[in-house]
């Protein structure tokens, strides 16, 4: 995948995963950048920090009667190993867990791709992006 | 003069400040910014035709240079087709929200 | 009298990632376990209502959302169970919603019926 120049987005995120239409929406921007070529940060903090959790597993549907197959539940931390499989060696992929958000929450067993960091991070980012996207919770 | 990107994630029925960020689009406007609202999420259920407290009305009539575009995905998923999309609402897709996000000099906020 | 009322009023907050409404699904999980429920959908849930929801089509780094909710069709399958399914007419209106746009089976309530709805119930679970 080629780079779109030197453009890169940083976002913010707070909400955590399966409660709002944000993470979605988020994920889809990220999507969407990495395939125009362009670099995409990601802060995520505090239930953010939960997106990235390798535990997270599908699950079958008893309402439907759907099998864990059939379900094919996609958890966020799947759809974000695709966006970090998706950048691959083309546009660049930071994604940096709030360091003491995920020690409160328990959060650290994540997977491959993400690193630790804190609000430090975030400045810097926002100094060498293009734009930042601030996306808060309620 | 400064380029402005709002994107209203939230409706007015969950959330009563809304109209603060609908306010801020046609101020803006109004001081000479060139100001992009898109809605997406429960944002986009003011795209629908026919609803009462228009606040989407409004903001075109009182700022008709404000651009206001709703998120494709977000209208589809509500069922809001495009012959039930309100007057001056275009659908736009996530692409046109980065290439605006990816934009030097533009001033995203999120709400 | 009837038991349980389930208030629905929160819609579309994670309903990609779980494929569904938390909600709606546990009311049906209630009613599958035996209760006497009946669902009123009201606030921005009325548009859980509307026929024609579509969420498909969703690929996040390359990979698909190939089972994505379908909530007019779980209020359907909420109404087939025997649970009576209601939605609020002046909730509709202000969102621009007709009776025209409604699934099957759902039932209108006017606001001004809701306490006595309320009252028709043994408890109200107000989610």
């Amino acid at each position: 995948m080629t780079t779109s120049g030197d453009k890169t987005i940083t976002i913010a995120l707070m909400d955590p995963p399966y409660e709002s239409g944000t993470t979605t929406t988020a994920l889809r921007i990220v999507d969407a950048a990495l395939r125009k070529g362009i670099n995409v940060n990601v802060f995520a903090y505090e239930g953010a920090v939960n997106m990235t959790m390798k535990g997270q597993a599908a699950h079958p549907n008893p309402v439907k009667g759907t099998s864990i197959e059939e379900q094919d539940h996609p958890s966020s931390s799947r759809f974000i190993a695709g966006l970090f499989e998706l950048a691959g060696d083309g546009p660049k992929l930071d994604w940096v867990n709030c360091g003491l958000c995920v020690d409160e929450r328990g959060a650290g067993d994540w997977i491959e791709g993400p690193r630790r960091g804190g609000p430090g991070d975030l400045f810097k980012m926002s100094q060498e992006s293009t734009n930042t996207l601030i996306i808060g919770t309620r | 003069m400064a380029d402005y990107l709002l994107v209203e994630s939230r409706d007015p029925f969950e959330y009563a400040d809304t109209s603060y960020f609908y306010q801020m689009a046609e101020d803006l406007c109004k001081a000479g910014n060139n100001v992009t609202f898109f809605l997406v999420q429960n944002g986009v259920l003011m795209a629908r035709k026919g609803i009462s407290n228009d606040a989407v009305a409004r903001l075109r009539s009182a700022a008709p240079a404000v651009k206001i575009l709703a998120d494709d995905f977000s209208l589809r998923e509500r069922a809001i087709s495009a012959d039930k999309l309100a007057d001056g609402v275009t659908s736009a897709g996530v692409d046109a929200l980065v290439d605006l996000l990816a934009e030097p000099g533009v001033k995203a906020v999120w709400h | 009298m009837a038991g349980i009322l389930s208030v629905v009023e929160r819609a579309y907050h994670g309903t990609i990632e779980e494929q569904d409404d938390t909600i709606l699904w546990v009311s049906h999980m209630l009613k599958n376990a035996g209760a006497d429920l009946s669902i009123l959908l009201r606030s921005n849930a009325v548009n859980y209502a509307v026929r024609g929801q579509d969420a498909s089509g969703l690929n996040i780094g390359g990979v698909d959302l190939s089972v994505p909710p379908r909530i007019d069709d779980d209020v359907i399958a909420l109404t087939n169970t025997g649970a009576p399914v209601y939605v609020v007419a002046e909730d509709l209106a202000d969102r621009g919603i007709s009776a025209g746009d409604l699934c099957d089976g759902v039932q209108t309530v006017a606001r001004a019926d809701l306490a006595k709805l309320f009252d028709e119930h043994d408890a109200i679970w107000h989610w």
